[in-house]
């Protein structure tokens, strides 16, 4: 059963990746990336991290999606023209040097899982919301606290990024 | 299910995020291709952390959450600001910094 839903949320998740990437329209691939990490979510869920797969549907599709979609719509993109038909050489480039670092990755993981030990009947729990909040706010308290700070910078200096100014060179 | 297909399956996603960089030419669809090479990167950290019984692979991946979240705010205020001056978000003509 876990085999059947491993195969069924990666078969899923790499059709949206490469659909996300080949489509010409910025829409399209907004929403082939939401249903590739809802896909990703349902393996975090297999891998019994319960917590991350709603964080991940809440925080990824939910939140950073519907910003890239408000954006992507704010600024009425046209969709791309001449994908494919120029700089072919380019592509094949990125294709190859891509298949090149893949392997490598695999390679490397298929050389390094021989190593680790085995599953620990105790680990089935370490996903739910109790076990992550209690290292979080124990442990990483710290941690936490600083990446308030990194969100609340972040979120004004998006603003000062993207705020209009009355001086600019070009008003438009 | 072995640990090593769900590995595999994070390389694949993070290669089609790094095909995704090097050819799109739509400098937001190359900001939801980092996004796709940050979350095959969780993928891995939630697999080792779930086959090792060790919780902190799954914390160091709340915090990746978060700066992915940064990220993408700053990331998609910065495309705005060269939208306002160029009126495209297209990266070859984007070439203020390139020699």
């Amino acid at each position: 059963m876990e085999t059947f839903f491993f195969f069924f949320f990666a078969t899923l998740s790499i059709a949206a990746a490469i659909a996300m990437i080949t489509s010409r329209d910025t829409v399209n691939s907004a929403l082939f990336l939401v249903v590739n990490l809802v896909a990703v979510a349902g393996i975090f869920l297999l891998l019994k991290a319960q917590f991350l797969a709603v964080v991940q549907v809440l925080v990824y599709a939910g939140a950073i999606m519907v910003l890239f979609l408000f954006v992507i719509m704010l600024l009425n993109l046209n969709s791309e023209e001449r994908f494919f038909s120029e700089f072919r050489i380019k592509y094949g480039i990125a294709f190859i040097l891509s298949v090149l670092m893949l392997s490598l990755l695999v390679y490397a993981v298929a050389d390094a899982t021989n190593t680790l030990p085995v599953l620990s009947p105790d680990s089935a729990h370490i996903g739910t919301v109790e076990a992550l909040g209690d290292t979080l706010f124990v442990t990483y308290i710290l941690p936490v606290l600083s990446t308030a700070i990194l969100l609340t910078a972040a979120v004004v200096g998006a603003l000062m990024l993207a705020q209009r100014k009355n001086s600019g060179k070009k008003e438009s | 299910m072995e640990l090593d297909w769900y590995l595999g399956l994070s390389a694949v996603l993070f290669s089609i995020g790094v095909i995704g960089v090097l050819t799109r030419r739509n400098a937001i669809v190359i900001l939801m291709c980092a996004e796709l090479m940050l979350n095959a990167v969780n993928l891995t950290l939630v697999s080792l952390s779930a086959q090792m019984g060790d919780i902190h692979g799954q914390i160091l991946v709340f915090f990746s959450l978060s700066v992915a979240a940064a990220e993408a705010a700053v990331g998609l205020a910065i495309i705005i600001a060269i939208y306002r001056n160029h009126l495209s978000v297209d990266i070859t003509k984007i070439n203020l910094l390139r020699w």
